[in-house]
């Protein structure tokens, strides 16, 4: 019979399992997405005086992520 | 012009958590009944009572420590988790009302869950297998009530009105429930999870923004604004994706 590993490691295992389901999951393209937003925006803010730019950019690319993953899933549909 | 921000946010707040925890307690819900219904209703009880206490410790845990996080820092994290989840959550509810994805139905669910649980042997006295299916609905679609009541309660400084926004909503879908029994199908569980993805993903904007320091014009009248726009903007994909998907069109697996 297979030994099962420490408790431990099953917890912590099965920790790391949920958070990577929950943001990574089946749209790895989202979360790919707002790490790059999080990076554009703090480089625009960080600068100073792009704060207009940074408070544009922020929804407009939050908006371009949901249609990009809707334009995967329906390519994905078609196969 | 105080008085109009706060109520804004406290109203995408309530709003934000009250749905979110309604829709995630149909699809617990669904699952005690089957459980319930088939195999006895003591364990699947046990088992719910069990599963609400771990997710209670969960909050009395991590709330208090979430509030010691640099308040910039917690924003920017919050923002981040509540982007991610909130665009995962819209970009189901659009696939389902256009029609690629097939719609969450509880009926079909129960029915699935009614036929795996009676090819399970039955124990004398405490039902191991109802106890165990009736936790885990309840504890992993909690989970998900948790983060939501974590992230926007600490980052809105609101922990305690998200918490029981969550409870209140808990507790009617819990009585509604039980009063109309099998008819959990005809809740408008999309349209509720489409108004949640929307807020969600307005409050993960406003609270990235804020966490990198971004300043919003209107401050936090802001929040409506986004709102407004994520809403148009899900109208707008939906009509897209109906208007050029064939009907005969084969469903998403996602």
């Amino acid at each position: 019979m297979k030994k099962q590993p420490p408790l431990l490691v099953r917890v912590v295992k099965g920790f790391g399992m949920f958070w990577w389901d929950f943001l990574v999951g089946d749209t790895p393209e989202i979360f790919v997405a707002v790490v790059v937003i999080i990076g554009v925006v703090a480089l625009l803010s960080e600068s100073g005086h792009d704060n207009a730019a940074a408070a544009i950019l922020l929804p407009v690319l939050g908006v371009g992520t949901l249609g990009a993953s809707l334009w995967r899933a329906k390519r994905a549909a078609r196969k | 012009m105080l008085g109009v921000t706060v109520s804004s946010g406290v109203l995408v707040l309530v709003g934000a958590v009250f749905l979110a925890s309604a829709v995630e307690m149909i699809e617990a819900l669904t699952i005690v009944f089957a459980v319930g219904h088939t195999r006895g209703w003591r364990s699947a009880f046990e088992g719910t009572i069990v599963a609400l206490l771990a997710l209670g410790a969960l909050v009395a845990a991590f709330g208090p420590a979430l509030v010691h996080v640099p308040l910039d820092l917690l924003r920017l994290i919050v923002g981040g988790v509540l982007l991610i989840f909130g665009l995962q959550w819209l970009r189901k509810a659009v696939l389902r009302s256009s029609g690629l994805k097939a719609k969450h139905d509880e009926d079909e669910i129960y029915r699935e869950k009614v036929a795996q649980l009676s090819a399970q042997p039955t124990n004398a006295g405490r039902d191991r297998v109802s106890f165990v299916m009736a936790f885990k609905g309840v504890f992993l679609e909690g989970l998900e009530v948790v983060i939501t009541v974590l992230t926007l309660g600490t980052s809105a400084h609101r922990l305690g009105l998200a918490v029981i926004v969550a409870a209140v909503a808990v507790v009617l879908v819990g009585v509604v429930g039980v009063v109309v029994a099998k008819q959990l199908s005809s809740v408008p569980e999309n349209a509720m999870k489409m108004a949640v993805g929307v807020l969600l993903v307005s409050y993960g904007t406003f609270w990235t923004g804020e966490g990198l320091k971004v300043r919003w014009p209107g401050g936090d009248t802001m929040l409506v604004a986004l709102v407004a726009l994520y809403l148009a903007i899900t109208w707008l994909y939906v009509a897209w994706l109906r208007s050029t998907t064939p009907k005969q069109q084969s469903e998403v697996s996602v």
